[in-house]
């Protein structure tokens, strides 16, 4: 016999057809199209139970009531909490996409201590006894003041906690970031008295005039103020808005009026001006501080036509916007460019107030509420000791923050030994980064309370990682221009995800490991202790409810209105520089610009129009773009800096005029949101307005060159 | 050769060709031959090997005895019960067991022992294998079979509830699936109704039993 190719076919043909009819490929079919149906690599959600939990959510200061969804003990969903006063169901799309904080690729997992140019993984007591080890040097040389701390805010308990921490150790030097809620305390100061704040009722008002508020774009708290403007049409109410761009909300307004940048105060007074001249104001508010005076400066320095010719809006059209407001039942001016939370002039925002004000808006259903600030908390009496009294009796470095910057920076010796960072990124968020991140060089140990590594918490020397939003107990003021007040109590939805503590039980920790006249003031065992006891009157209803309305109703009685700040008609800041175009800031709902950054969810719903790829897109108007043409790049320089951008066409900015959204540029450790685009706050500088001493800077001169 | 010869061919050659040749039924032969060997090998290998080289066996973190729970607790829902959602809670978690062990003992057995030590003195969720998981793109309700219909857990899931040892987990190194969704037998041939967890089988029973064998999106959400 001899084997020849016919043996090998007749091998072959076995083999195949012994496996044919064999179980092999039934099987391998069924199973390779399991597996194709279910990847492996694709993760797949674990099964549970499922629950839910309420909270509040602390990433805005809108103060939303959230449930979130769980799978037994994982949360995977965030809804908004229906009937809570707030939001009642709504949520915004950072709200809903909170859980990703958790995981943020920049979370700092573990104190850290820097080393040279990098970090280096520390113990919690070694990070604690560091801190508190730099702290009583500095006590110890007699000036406490030189401790600085910069917060989010000084509401809530946390926020006192780190106030009397650094109250305690003997120094005045505590700054809050700017925030709408400053804003507005800093404006019903000088027209209503220390101590009050302003809350606009949208949801009752039959003519909101806007000064560039982004009523649907993070303005205020952003989901009250979406579902005031959702039920304006069935309560046939109007929205003006008046800015400079065609944005969302103006695009939503039953009218549009361009402005020129930085002339919205001027509008108010010309507007003020109107109802005055015209017998239109309600003669039941009680003005003092010269109103006479006052009158007599707006009939003065505001003419109709000369307010048209500084604003760029018809006369006609003023006549008419100030006849209908001060027509209207229920008229409400709001103020607070874009989120409100970014510079603004004092000047504007009381002229806007002061609308109100004439028209008899106050504290009137659909009006603007004037009540005094909620002080729910019952901290006990400080206990200073000797070198505590006399370093806060030293002056403040400055009224803001940007004083202490610019105080650091001009000093050739440190003001400030010791700077504490909470929950804020100043390097990010305020004017003019470089001399930021210059007077922070300048400062010899910076101690970041920061649940991700951004800018500002790179230059810290020890950072002590806390728990973000979703890990925490925390009572949550509301404020940002809310008609109600009303504290919420976010709480821990899942065990801490990394090492990292409560910022209450951090700022205890390095108390307790101060010397005894520190100390004694911090005699809880904890934060959510702490909270029970200084929280006892509301804490019952806090812990119970999940929230508890402290104020809902409209204010009684009428309150003075001191006019005194305007009746000298201050000088208006103008922009610096010498370009030919204005660059002014946009507020983007879908772009977090302060202490806050974008979810990876968040900036994936930024169009193309705003940022392309990895390019910041510009916005000017045709007339503006001298041939240029859709997403062409520029260079577009200012006195601050350049930077290369893409630019886009938009009949709806006014000639002139540049706009650059906020919220992009990030440059930290995070591959979803950092290094897209530019940070605006790159380009543009502080403008101290006179006066008020804010930084007042509505944008900057620029120029734009083909790149 | 001629030129004749070299253009047909010669005669010798063309006998060499020839079917019928003793040669070539020879060459045949060899080829039946080899063709049965190969078909042989090639179906016992594909119905006896092929099954061993596709699942790995895999054992339990420790035995556990449900003859032994079912006579504490009474039932299956004891411990594998609807949650008040109406969802299957599956295989209880720790804390579900924590209501009768603590990490002392109750028993002497080894594994209970191992339990208390690695698992409740630690917290730590036993990492069972478990043998009825079904893909993800698979929607199942228990409680419609056996609250609304009264169907027995045994029908699907066989008499689990009566055996004292849990047998390996065989993993099918393709799917990543257990052994008994296809069941035992290789040829997916069934002698009780938990014999496999596959569609056909759903479907076979809904036809018996509803009439219908159900539509796509029923299970398929």
């Amino acid at each position: 016999m001899k084997v020849d190719r016919r043996s090998f076919l007749g091998l072959g043909l076995g083999a195949v057809a012994g496996f044919s009819v064999s179980p092999v490929l039934l099987k391998l079919t069924d199973d390779s199209s399991i597996w194709t149906q279910n990847w492996p690599w694709t993760p797949v959600p674990v099964d549970g139970e499922v629950s839910y939990q309420n909270s509040v959510c602390s990433l805005c200061p809108g103060s939303c009531g959230i449930s979130i969804r769980k799978i037994d003990d994982r949360p995977v969903k965030i809804e908004g909490l229906d009937e809570y006063p707030i939001n009642d169901g709504g949520a915004c799309l950072h709200g809903i996409s909170g859980l990703q904080y958790l995981y943020d690729p920049a979370r700092i997992k573990t104190p850290l201590k820097k080393n040279g140019d990098k970090f280096e993984e520390i113990s919690w007591d070694d990070a604690i006894s560091m801190v508190a080890g730099k702290l009583m040097d500095i006590r110890a040389t007699g000036s406490p003041e030189k401790l600085a701390c910069i917060a989010d805010k000084d509401r809530g308990s946390v926020s006192g906690l780190l106030k009397r921490l650094v109250t305690t150790f003997g120094s005045p030097n505590f700054y809050t970031m700017p925030s709408f809620e400053s804003y507005l305390e800093l404006t019903a100061t000088p027209l209503h008295g220390r101590g009050t704040t302003i809350g606009f009722d949208l949801e009752n008002s039959d003519f909101v005039l806007s000064f560039g508020a982004g009523v649907i774009e993070g303005w205020g708290s952003p989901v009250n103020c979406f579902k005031a403007n959702a039920s304006r049409k069935e309560r046939g109410a109007k929205l003006y808005q008046i800015e400079p761009r065609l944005s969302n909300t103006a695009a939503n307004a039953d009218r549009w009026l361009p402005i020129n940048p930085g002339t919205e105060a001027d509008l108010a007074l010309g507007l003020c001006a109107v109802i005055l001249k015209n017998n239109l104001f309600a003669g039941t508010a009680k003005f003092k501080g010269g109103f006479n005076k006052f009158s007599a400066t707006l009939q003065n320095d505001y003419p109709l036509s000369k307010t048209s010719e500084i604003t760029g809006i018809k006369e006609s059209d003023i006549e008419e916007m100030a006849t209908l407001f001060a027509k209207a039942k229920m008229p409400v001016a709001v103020f607070g460019k874009g989120r409100g939370d970014g510079s603004q002039s004092l000047k504007e925002l009381i002229a806007v107030h002061t609308l109100n004000c004439l028209v008899g808006s106050i504290n009137r259903k659909g009006g603007a509420f004037i009540q005094p600030v909620k002080n729910y908390l019952e901290f006990p009496a400080e206990s200073l000791d000797g070198i505590a009294r006399e370093g806060i009796a030293k002056p403040r470095l400055g009224r803001y923050v940007h004083d202490l910057v610019e105080k650091v920076n001009a000093s050739s010796q440190p003001v400030v030994e010791a700077l504490f960072v909470y929950q804020s990124n100043p390097c990010y968020a305020l004017h003019d980064t470089k001399t930021i991140k210059q007077a922070l060089g300048k400062i010899p140990f910076i101690v970041s309370f920061s649940s991700f590594l951004d800018e500002t918490a790179k230059e810290a020397d020890i950072i002590l990682p806390v728990h973000t939003f979703i890990e925490r107990l925390e009572d949550i003021p509301s404020g940002s221009g809310l008609a109600k007040t009303v504290v919420g109590l976010s709480k821990p939805v899942i065990k801490p995800v990394f090492n990292t503590k409560h910022p209450g039980d951090i700022f205890i920790l390095i108390a307790k490991a101060l010397d005894n006249a520190v100390a004694q003031n911090f005699e809880w065992v904890s934060y959510d202790k702490c909270l029970e006891a200084v929280a006892g009157r509301i804490w019952k209803s806090l812990a119970k409810d999940g929230h508890v309305i402290l104020a809902e109703d409209v204010p009684e009685g009428s309150p003075e209105i001191d006019v005194t700040y305007l009746s000298g008609n201050p000088a208006s800041v103008q922009s610096n520089g010498d370009g030919d175009l204005i660059l002014i800031p946009i507020d983007n709902m879908r772009l977090p610009s302060a202490a806050m950054t974008a979810s990876p969810f968040a900036i994936k719903t930024v169009s193309d129009e705003v940022l392309k790829g990895r390019d910041t897109v510009v916005e000017i108007n045709p007339k503006t773009a001298k041939g240029l043409k859709n997403f062409d790049y520029v260079t577009l320089t200012t006195p601050v800096g350049s930077a290369k951008v893409m630019i886009h066409l938009n009949e709806g900015m006014m000639p002139g005029v540049v706009g650059m959204v906020k919220g992009l540029g990030h440059t930290f450790d995070n591959k979803y949101v950092s290094n897209k685009g530019v940070n605006i706050n790159d380009l543009i500088g502080p403008v101290i307005e006179p006066g008020s001493g804010l930084d007042a800077a509505f944008g900057i001169k620029a120029k734009i060159s083909r790149a | 050769m001629s030129k004749k010869e070299s253009e047909s061919g010669s005669a010798k050659s063309a006998g060499e060709c020839t079917a019928g040749d003793t040669k070539d039924d020879k060459g045949l032969g060899l080829g039946v031959i080899f063709f049965i060997v190969a078909f042989v090998i090639c179906f016992l290998s594909g119905t006896l090997l092929f099954p061993k080289l596709l699942y790995s066996k895999k054992e339990q973190p420790f035995n556990f005895d449900h003859r032994l729970h079912v006579e504490q607790t009474g039932d299956c829902e004891s411990c594998h019960a609807l949650r008040e959602d109406g969802s299957f809670n599956g295989i209880p978690k720790l804390a579900k067991c924590q209501e009768c062990h603590s990490e002392t003992p109750l028993g002497e057995t080894k594994d209970e022992a191992v339990f208390a030590e690695m698992y409740v003195a630690k917290e730590k969720e036993v990492p069972w294998y478990v043998y009825s998981k079904q893909p993800d793109c698979v929607f199942f309700s228990h409680a419609a079979h056996t609250k609304t219909k009264g169907m027995d857990c045994v029908t699907c899931h066989g008499p689990i509830g009566t055996s004292t040892t849990l047998k390996p987990y065989e993993e099918n190194r393709i799917t990543g699936y257990s052994r008994d969704i296809w069941g035992q037998n290789i040829w997916g041939i069934k002698k009780h109704s938990w014999d496999r967890m596959k569609m056909d089988d759903c479907a076979e029973c809904h036809k018996k039993e509803t009439g219908h064998q159900g539509y796509c999106f029923q299970c398929h959400k």
